[in-house]
């Protein structure tokens, strides 16, 4: 098992003072909190400084931890040493239910390291499991995961593996966490923002009761040429000064694959071209938008810095009209 | 555990609405606190009748389940109180909507 450096986790130093501890939780689980956070891996995160704080703002817990040394380096292979705990009296008392700061998110239960220094009996339980032990039966939570698929996907329909931590409760009442890779169906036509609920998906019934469901929400993968909004889906094509001048019948990318497309002559920048049906095949199908964008030749010849000479003596032409300048 | 098994899950539709009582077992709230949530107004009921009275009769859109639960983790995890997580939800909105453009 790794060791865990919790100082590092929190951002402190080992003689930081139970305000300064204070702070700096409050601060990360803001950061990292998985409802709010833009970080990647914010669910980890969160989970590990929650588990941090649980032991240094308890003297008791921390002073047994600060007993272990601080020759330590995080993620070194670790073993409590026999009779470390001695003098201290820690085990069996359990985080205060129901306190805003002792119970965390339902991520499960703390790591291997925390429970070989304390105990299993720390493991997080949310108002929910509280509710669950209480004999009756009890229909299972219904569990969320966001799923990232590409737009293309949209158009055709497609297949995707994804991997849930599921937390459950053991036979004597532990609470652990359980990988769960389920093979889903996304629809075709499926827009971003929608969910899919996969019934009976979710989390365990107790008692008998019924288990929850899983909602997964679909995200486009933000890495994509195209925008999307609602069912219509926009692509900005460049093109060439003289195609938009003289009209031009050009290749266009579309999430179906490429076509042809006519530029009508005298096109402005900015214009945008209708692709009737070509968006999301939606119930009600959405429409792909081209939006033409001018890109200016680079002047790295003396021939091309001639034609540009020459139109700028042979255009009347201002740009800057609508400025009134 | 894997299981070759495709899954082939029920589309929610956006206009999908659900009852004050499914809202209740989907986020594992109580009736009192979906009702103090709309009076809060983070969560707006659907229909003619809107008074707590008539709570039982009351519709929300699918949306409410994902807010009600990010409510109660909020309140959990950071100690917020109601209206502080109104504020932190009504910016998550606006976070996503500037993320469209």
């Amino acid at each position: 098992m790794e060791y865990k450096d919790y100082y590092a986790i929190m951002g402190v130093k080992r003689d930081a003072t139970a305000e300064k501890l204070k702070r700096s939780y409050r601060k990360l689980a803001r950061k990292y909190h998985p409802d709010v956070s833009q970080e990647a891996d914010a669910e980890v995160k969160f989970k590990e400084v929650g588990e941090a704080y649980e032991v240094l703002k308890d003297p008791e817990k921390r002073a047994a931890y600060d007993q272990l040394g601080s020759q330590w380096q995080a993620g070194q292979e670790f073993h409590p040493p026999p009779g470390w705990d001695a003098g201290f009296e820690f085990s069996g008392s359990g985080p205060q239910a129901n306190s805003p700061e002792t119970s965390g998110p339902d991520l499960g239960a703390f790591s291997d390291f925390f429970e070989s220094l304390y105990g299993r009996g720390y493991a997080r339980s949310s108002a929910t499991s509280a509710r669950r032990r209480q004999g009756f039966q009890i229909r299972g939570e219904d569990h969320y995961a966001k799923v990232i698929v590409d737009l293309e996907d949209s158009y055709k329909g497609t297949t995707r593996s994804i991997t849930l931590q599921i937390p459950e409760l053991t036979a004597d009442g532990q609470v652990t966490t359980r990988p769960r890779t389920l093979k889903v169906r996304i629809p075709k036509g499926i827009r971003q923002g929608q969910q899919i609920r996969l019934a009976g998906q979710g989390g365990a019934g107790y008692g008998g009761g019924e288990a929850g469901d899983l909602y997964l929400e679909v995200e486009f993968n933000p890495n994509s040429q195209y925008r999307v909004e609602g069912a219509d889906v926009y692509l900005d094509l460049p093109l060439a000064p003289w195609e938009a001048a003289l009209g031009a019948t050009v290749k266009v990318p579309t999430p179906s694959g490429a076509i042809d497309l006519k530029v009508p002559p005298d096109s402005p920048a900015g214009k945008k071209l209708r692709l009737k049906g070509r968006g999301i095949p939606a119930r009600q199908a959405g429409d792909l938008y081209v939006v033409l964008q001018i890109a200016l030749p680079p002047v790295d010849s003396e021939e091309n810095r001639r034609i540009y000479q020459q139109m700028k003596h042979e255009f009347t032409f201002n740009p800057r009209a609508s400025l009134e300048v | 555990m894997t299981s070759d098994k495709i899954l082939c899950g029920q589309l929610v539709e956006e206009a999908t609405v659900i009852t004050l009582k499914e809202l209740c077992r989907s986020c594992t709230v109580k009736t009192e606190e979906i009702i103090i949530m709309v009076e809060e107004g983070i969560l707006d009921p659907q229909g003619e009748r809107l008074e707590p009275a008539q709570a039982t009769e009351w519709q929300f859109h699918i949306s409410s389940v994902k807010r009600v639960k990010t409510v109660v983790h909020l309140q959990r995890d950071l100690g917020v109180n109601l209206p502080g997580a109104a504020l932190a939800l009504e910016l998550l909105d606006r976070i996503a909507e500037l993320k469209k453009l």
